[in-house]
């Protein structure tokens, strides 16, 4: 097959890839990008999107049950809801589908040559790609390593048979009766929640002393109440210790040992970068810790390759991916850049949400600052109560000296959509008063971001 | 028998490539372990490259100028042995202990500064509190970011910083809290992006700025190592009195044509020079020093050494033999600024076989030239000052100027240059010398 000679070189076409190719593609640089399975990767076809598809699924389902005990304030009864969770897969397939070929369609349309196979290092300017008619050679000036992470196995529980990773999960054509989650971080909670919500017993197993533990107590604590209050078990401090047949064995925060009966078990004790097959070991870049080392310009220890995505670090976010890979498509093309977000907002699509962006109150402490902190609950939200949910608080926390916002946070139902607003007044660099004196819509639950200011201020309105 | 592949190390410094600039074997030579069989050249520096086995060469990556990625393969040994093919091992240990340990130790320290340091672009993964190992949890998908180390700027400022190639620190914020706008950006860049006094008084400076030595840098710095390297300078300085020379030279201006050039010191050098060359065919040559050959020249081709923005640069007066002193100064002007612009032909920058070199204002009082190689002989023109001058009875103010010479002396001896300037010196002081045919 005859090589291909390009400027720039993209492995892996998921968030960070594709997006650093059509930007590429969009300043003229002749690019290629290379994908082992789909467009999109993890993020469109087994991670965020079809797992957003599942929980709003069975919210809905979940909705509709709540009706049908007539137990709802609304006034609205209905008969018991059935749930075909294989059309429900299948429709969402279809969203996963279309984004699919969506994105395949964008980069076209940015003139990226794309080449479907398993890319390989031959060294560090020649890729070897594994595709359906033969090896393709591809050598370029500059290369992309956007190989993305995995989820990580556990020795004792390996993935098969009833132990599931969360691509299975995405995929099951009925609701297992007993799931048990293994690892109580967000992939866990958010599909064990909405697994919850469509009928499965569930309990969750979590190490640590605490569920979702990167996030502080007064962020998780609403979430752990909803957990509860739909009946599932919340083992924290517990150890998985091994499965025989389908039950799975553990160790409790008391030390006892506990059978745990399972149709399914699901773990997601987190991700792992992917450094294995496609022969990083022949280019010997150096890590950080398990993933590459890069710098702020996503440069690697080799020249001409750069590194964006899961493979370089936390937070292994979809966006983060993607703003890397935007920046070092405009390094390629010839411009001057280099990392300087302030802030990399997070979401959490537990029941409720949670969203953080910037420093949480203690983070700020830890690196040095005096800081205010003001909370405004959604209980005294207009908004929060017409939507018959009131849990949760927007929380604020900036410099004591010059009102600069160093973080915001927030947990409660649909306030992942106020993540832009965060990471907006942070990037800008606004102080409380910025937030304070701009108007905001009521009655909207963004209102309790205005509120949460103009507390951390001193005179809040409406508390 | 097996294979050895003996592939293209990595020579360190985030280098991707490097040129292959010598072959130490050919196919079929028998190697021993330890024998260097190649050197490569990264933009730093060159590192051989020894053999890891006993055996036989059975085939070469490369030829000599080729450019080799890290990790292709550069040399196959056979080498006795049962394994059929011998894993391809590469040598990054072996070249790291040839490779010049000093530079490597002035990387590392250069990266304790932590000015050059590759920074993560995101903190570290071990950073906050959410980054200890969780056995049984998610790894914490949220890390503190640090905010203290970054100017306070929106995103559209920061966007037009970079893109100018400004660093925000060095900006004073005057907005809210700090806050760097848009038009402290455009009164930073009004000033010419001049760093601003640390407002805390002195400040240390940590930063390097690398600059590759490329284009006609590199071939300065090439001429001016050949030269020096082979050629034995002797450097004589004599001073001339140019009174007379300048009366003549101001009386030549104030009545020149609109059409001619405005006369320097230069064309009268120039003249003086081919008149003296007749008598001292020795200094306008050239040495081939590889060949041992000297090549006199019955032309007299000057040299005219030119700053330009790039560098230096000689644009050369071909034949000042056949040339007036009219057409020397127009020569000189034209030829000036074509290499200044960079519009200046090959043959017109080549062929010189005697250089002037001058400072003009800048001249200073002596300086030491060096020969433009394969030539014999330079003439510095230092700077005319005016001077007490004992005429035997008082001191008189004279228009004094120094002539600093260098020769080749293999082929120049003291003598032969000494009565060169001497007589250079006769006809400078009596100008009139210079126009007379002899």
């Amino acid at each position: 097959m005859k090589e291909i000679v390009c400027k720039l070189l993209v492995i892996g076409a998921g968030p960070g890839g594709y997006i650093c190719a059509i930007r590429a593609g969009q300043l003229g640089v002749d690019t290629v990008i290379v994908e082992a399975v789909k467009a999109g990767g993890t993020c469109l076809n087994i991670g965020c999107i079809p797992s957003k598809a599942l929980i709003h699924a069975a919210e809905e389902f979940e909705k509709l049950n709540h009706m049908a005990g007539a137990k709802s304030p609304l006034g609205i009864s209905v008969e018991a809801p059935k749930l075909d969770l294989a059309k429900t897969i299948a429709w969402k397939d279809g969203i996963v589908g279309r984004l699919n070929s969506g994105v395949l369609g964008l980069l076209r349309k940015a003139r990226v040559k794309i080449v479907h196979g398993r890319a390989k290092f031959r060294d560090g300017k020649t890729v070897e790609v594994e595709t359906e008619t033969g090896m393709q050679v591809i050598r370029a000036e500059t290369i992309v390593i956007a190989t993305g992470s995995e989820p990580v196995e556990l020795p004792f529980l390996p993935f098969g048979g009833p132990v599931i990773s969360s691509t299975e999960a995405l995929s099951l054509k009925t609701v297992p009766q007993k799931l048990v989650v293994v690892g109580g971080g967000y992939i866990g909670l958010e599909l064990g929640t909405a697994f919850a919500k469509l009928g499965s017993k569930v309990t969750v197993v979590e190490a640590t002393s605490q569920i979702l533990p990167q996030y502080d107590a007064e962020l998780v604590k609403p979430v752990a109440k909803r957990l509860t209050d739909l009946g599932i078990r919340v083992l924290t401090g517990a150890k998985a210790k091994g499965l025989s047949g389908n039950t799975l064995l553990i160790e409790t925060a008391e030390g006892a040992e506990e059978q745990l009966a399972a149709d399914k078990i699901l773990v997601t004790v987190g991700r792992k970068p992917r450094t294995e097959g496609w022969g990083l070991d022949e280019l010997d870049l150096d890590r950080a810790g398990k993933f590459l080392r890069i710098d702020d310009r996503c440069r690697t220890s080799m020249r001409g390759i750069h590194a964006i995505g899961d493979i370089t670090g936390e937070p292994m976010l979809a966006h983060r991916a993607m703003a890397q890979g935007e920046m070092v498509a405009e390094i390629v093309a010839g411009k001057k850049r280099s990392w300087d977000k302030r802030c990399i907002p997070a979401v959490c699509f537990t029941d409720p949400e949670i969203v953080t962006a910037g420093l949480s109150p203690d983070e700020a402490r830890a690196q040095g600052y005096e800081v205010r902190v003001g909370l405004f609950p959604f209980n005294a939200n207009g908004r929060a109560m017409t939507m018959l949910s009131e849990e949760g608080f927007v929380r604020i926390v900036a410099r004591a000296d010059s009102n600069l916002v160093l973080g915001i946070q927030a947990v409660g139902s649909g306030v992942s959509e106020l993540s832009s607003a965060f990471a907006l007044a942070i990037e800008m660099g606004a102080r409380l008063q910025d937030i304070a004196a701009t108007i905001h819509a009521h009655p909207t639950r963004s209102e309790g971001f205005q509120e949460a200011a103009l507390k951390a201020l001193g005179h809040a309105l409406h508390i | 028998m097996g294979e050895f592949i003996i592939k293209m190390p990595d020579v360190g410094e985030g280098v991707a490539e490097a040129e292959l600039v010598e072959w130490h074997c050919k196919v079929g030579d028998p190697v021993r372990e330890d024998m260097v069989l190649a050197a490569v050249m990264t933009d730093k520096a060159t590192v051989e490259i020894p053999s890891p086995v006993t055996g036989t060469v059975l085939w070469l990556g490369a030829e000599i100028g080729d450019t080799v990625a890290v990790k292709a393969p550069l040399v196959r040994i056979q080498v006795a042995g049962e394994d059929g093919e011998a894993d391809a091992v590469p040598m990054a240990e072996t070249v790291t202990a040839a490779f010049s340990s000093p530079q490597r130790a002035e990387g590392a320290r250069r990266a304790d500064d932590g000015e050059t340091s590759p920074s993560l672009g995101q903190p570290s993964p071990s950073s906050g509190p959410a980054g200890h190992l969780l056995p049984a949890g998610e790894k914490g998908r949220r890390t503190a970011p640090d905010m203290l180390s970054k100017p306070l700027a929106s995103p559209a400022v920061r966007l037009r910083a970079q893109d100018g190639g400004i660093d925000l620190r060095q900006v004073t914020g005057t907005g809210p809290a700090g806050r760097i706008t848009h038009d402290d950006l455009d009164q930073f860049l009004a000033r010419g992006a001049q760093p601003q006094p640390a407002p805390a008084g002195l400040a240390r400076k940590t930063a390097v700025e690398e600059i590759k030595v490329t284009g006609l840098r590199r071939r300065i710095s090439e001429k001016m190592v050949l030269a020096t390297s082979r050629i034995p300078h002797i450097t004589y300085v004599e001073e001339i009195d140019v009174t007379d020379l300048e009366d003549l030279r101001a009386t030549m201006n104030a009545g020149r044509k609109p059409d001619q050039t405005k006369l320097t010191i230069l064309p009268f050098l120039m003249r003086a020079m081919v008149k003296t060359i007749d008598e001292q065919p020795v200094v306008n040559a050239t040495f081939d020093d590889d060949a041992g050959i000297i090549s006199r020249h019955a032309a007299v081709h000057i040299g005219i050494a030119t700053q330009t923005p790039a560098g230096l640069t000689v644009p050369v007066v071909r034949h000042a033999e056949a040339r007036g002193i009219w057409d020397c100064a127009a020569e000189v002007v034209r030829l000036a600024e074509a290499a200044r612009t960079g519009s200046a032909l090959r043959e017109e920058l080549s062929g010189s076989t005697i250089t002037i070199t001058s400072l003009g204002a800048m001249g200073g009082i002596v300086t030491t030239p060096i020969i433009n190689h394969p030539e014999v002989a330079i003439v510095g023109v230092n700077k005319i000052m005016t001077r007490p001058v004992w005429d035997g009875n008082q001191f008189i103010p004279r228009k004094m100027m120094n002539l600093s010479s260098s020769f080749d002396h293999r082929v120049v001896d003291g003598w032969d240059a000494a009565t060169f300037v001497q007589r250079i010196k006769a006809l400078l002081e009596t100008p009139a010398l210079i126009f007379i045919e002899s």
